[in-house]
């Protein structure tokens, strides 16, 4: 009995060894020559692995990024300018720098503001909802509540409001990786610049239908009026299809299009409350 | 003969044919229709006339937008009031031609007698062309333009045409009441199709659920005396009238994944089709209406009607003329049960395809809470293409696309036995059609990839082919 014992122990340590002496040899013979910089790119990345920046992971972000002429196409939009100037410090690269970015829903389409036409019963997705049907209200282009996108973000920016029915963005945990931007099957959230001190002005509407129509179906719908486009002194806004949208580039968030939109469908927010008149504006 | 059905799969609902008894009415028309542009698969038709413009019944006011769509005639005589988006059924914006109808003058050239008309024409294309400009299309579902699926790919035969009169789905008796009151037409239409398909032998195909319709059928095949055409009863399971399961049915062949139906030399068409095939080519009546029923679990059997009805009739305009909607209706349907869309607007207008208007009853249509699935296996025993629907959920939820595809979930005909066999109350189908999409668009593109590899390999025989 005991003997069994020591020549099973004896016999299964010997073919460790042997084996691992071959899978030594093997590894030594085989081995294949990375550019030690990628390992140490992906150090500096924040490894969770979103694929934000367009690649399958960080590694591959690491690997695309060392083997490129110049950093212009790669980008890690999560780790943002500080990542991005480790990366090139060790590249050796020049980056030019990106203005931060952050999702932002361009839907104010609470249960108050649109009233449910009919109730949804099949599956708790936005796609399947979407291949349905418009939607559980009047407005057949905006948010359908099934928080798709809460379920696509990764670093828990998102979560749902049961109040409002609407997913609301955690500016501080938003990595701009468009995870939520490519899970959302109404194209809703956007990514626009973060602004100074997060400030910034945009059109909380995706709407096109008629002024008449969208107004019907929510009462904070933008309407495609033109009075924004006319106040703006920047040339930053234009309406296209009934719908105002506001070029974050342009932008020099002066507010004047917020005080102009007869449905409050331009929102400001992040912006100091210095009188009582703006309070409505966060 | 023994009964013959489809081997895999399958459920039996409650047919529930309330309506059945009730003869085909004809709706007078409204004051106002409006025409979708979107009424059959494949590209949407484009308009052709202007706001301001007088139309005349049956006169063209769209044409098609590419090889796959088809022509769209004026339903009724009037002013062409707008063209611009609306809402249809499941309430996204379409464009629609509004005519504030002024009358029902009907263009010239349009035979509007009730003769028969016995005599087949021999000219193949002409009756082709006949059909494509009469805009025909499918009417079992798909709305597939009929003219292309009777013109099969060179290379290719058809040696057996089925007429699909199983109308599986429960409640719906429009294709039995045509069956039962214009089976003469029906079966000249299909003595055309048959023509036009080089004199294949033809099988009307009925289940036995509608007796009086196999009766009306085989009468009046007997009675017109064409050669080759046949009444076939189908024993009654759901889905029986889906393209695949009725050519295993009838001829005992399967499709292959990804396949069309003429590889195994099968062409099948719906009775209303062939009723619309008879209309166009006999009668040089274009394709502007339909038979619809209303019904219902919670409207009463006497409120329970079949309409004929023009294409572009708002949907609250004919539920108000049958009575309006009852007050215990959870759910308006837009065809069966089983596959019709749930109505999100009672403003929509009816199109070509339009077969019912079901209110159904919250006990009927309230879905119940969903549990875990304990891999019981019902689902893949009732899927009828052989799919596995609880592990294509799995692979769902996995995010396993290739698995999938491996999987065949290209291959859903989205006939929902799997959900309504499943006792945890998973929507599978949900998540599957949602899965086949995914997947679909993925087999496309790497197609159109494969293609464009090709065509930058060898440019010139890529035209010269196409040419």
């Amino acid at each position: 009995m005991q003997t069994t014992i020591i020549w099973t122990i004896v016999i299964l340590t010997i073919l460790g060894l042997l084996l691992a002496l071959v899978l030594y040899f093997i590894a030594k013979r085989f081995k294949v020559e990375e550019d030690p910089r990628i390992d140490e790119v992906e150090k500096v990345l924040p490894g969770a692995n979103c694929g934000g920046c367009g690649f399958a992971g960080c590694r591959a972000f690491a690997d695309a990024a060392v083997k490129a002429p110049n950093l212009d196409n790669n980008y890690c939009p999560v780790g943002g300018d500080e990542v991005m100037k480790k990366v090139a410090d060790i590249l050796g690269y020049e980056i030019k720098a990106k203005a931060p970015m952050v999702a932002v829903l361009r839907c104010n389409g609470s249960c108050d503001n649109r009233p449910f036409t009919n109730e949804y019963d099949g599956a708790l997705s936005c796609r399947v909802k979407a291949a349905l049907y418009c939607g559980d209200t009047a407005c057949p282009f905006g948010c359908l509540g099934c928080g798709d996108c809460v379920d696509a973000c990764q670093f828990g920016a998102l979560s749902m409001d049961r109040n409002t029915g609407l997913p609301v963005i955690d500016e501080s945990r938003c990595t701009a990786c468009g995870a939520c931007v490519k899970a959302c099957p109404k194209k809703i959230i956007e990514l626009r610049a973060k602004g100074p001190r997060g400030m910034r002005v945009y059109v909380d509407c995706v709407n096109r239908d008629k002024g008449a129509v969208a107004r019907k179906a929510c009462s904070a719908a933008c309407i495609g009026c033109g009075k924004c486009v006319k106040v703006c002194p920047h040339d930053a806004i234009n309406v296209e299809a009934n719908l105002a949208y506001i070029d974050f580039t342009k932008c020099k968030l002066c507010k004047k299009c917020v005080v102009e939109c007869p449905t409050g469908a331009i929102h400001a927010v992040n912006f100091p409350i210095l009188k009582a008149k703006e309070e409505n504006n966060g | 003969m023994a009964k013959v059905t489809f081997k895999i799969g399958g459920v039996h609902p409650d047919d529930a044919k309330l309506s059945r008894g009730c003869a085909i009415e004809v709706l007078p028309l409204p004051q106002t229709l409006y025409v979708s542009m979107a009424q059959h698969l494949g590209a949407p038709a484009v308009p052709c006339v202007a706001v301001g413009d007088k139309v005349k019944t049956g006169q063209v006011i769209a044409e098609p937008g590419g090889f796959i769509s088809a022509f769209v005639h004026s339903p009724a005589s009037g002013t062409v009031k707008s063209v611009g988006p609306r809402r249809d059924l499941a309430g996204n914006g379409v464009t629609h031609i509004e005519i504030a109808v002024e009358g029902d003058e009907w263009v010239e050239g349009v035979d509007l007698s009730e003769a028969l008309v016995k005599e087949i024409p021999q000219d193949r294309t002409a009756m082709l062309d006949r059909i494509k400009v009469c805009g025909v299309v499918g009417l079992g579902g798909a709305t597939f333009p009929t003219h292309v699926k009777l013109n099969p790919p060179p290379g290719s035969k058809a040696e057996c045409l089925i007429i699909n009169g199983a109308e599986c789905e429960p409640y719906l008796t429009s294709d039995f009441r045509v069956m039962l009151e214009r089976a003469d037409e029906v079966v000249v239409g299909a003595a055309i199709m048959r023509r036009i398909l080089g004199d294949c032998p033809c099988v009307i195909a009925i289940e036995e659920n509608k007796p009086e319709a196999v009766k009306s059928v085989s009468g009046a095949v007997s009675a017109l005396g064409y050669e080759g055409i046949s009444v076939l009863t189908l024993k009654k399971k759901y889905p029986q009238g889906g393209e695949k399961q009725l050519i295993d049915a009838v001829m005992r062949r399967q499709v292959k994944s990804g396949a069309l139906p003429i590889s195994v030399g099968a062409v099948v068409q719906n009775v209303t089709t062939t009723l619309a095939v008879y209309e166009a080519v006999q009668k040089n009546r274009p394709l502007i209406s339909n038979v619809l029923t209303v019904t219902g679990d919670c409207l009463p059997v006497e409120s329970q009607r079949n309409f004929l009805f023009r294409i572009g009739m708002p949907l609250n305009y004919i539920a108000g003329y049958a009575g309006g909607v009852p007050g215990d209706a959870a759910k308006i349907v837009s065809g069966g049960p089983m596959m019709g869309k749930a109505v999100a607007d009672m403003d929509a207008a009816t199109v070509k395809g339009s077969s019912s208007i079901l209110y159904l009853s919250e006990s009927l249509t309230r879905r119940k809470p969903e549990s875990a699935c304990i891999r019981c296996g019902r689902c893949a025993d009732a899927c009828p293409m052989g799919l596995e629907p609880f592990l294509l959920n799995r692979l769902r939820k996995a995010g396993d696309l290739s698995g999938l595809e491996a999987g065949s979930v290209q291959d859903c005909i989205e006939c929902g036995c799997c959900l309504y066999s499943c006792p945890a109350n998973i929507p599978l189908l949900d998540h599957i059609r949602m899965a086949k999409g995914q997947v679909m668009g993925i087999i496309r593109e790497r197609a159109a990839k494969a293609r464009a590899a090709a065509e930058a390999v060898s440019p010139k025989e890529v035209t010269k082919e196409n040419k």
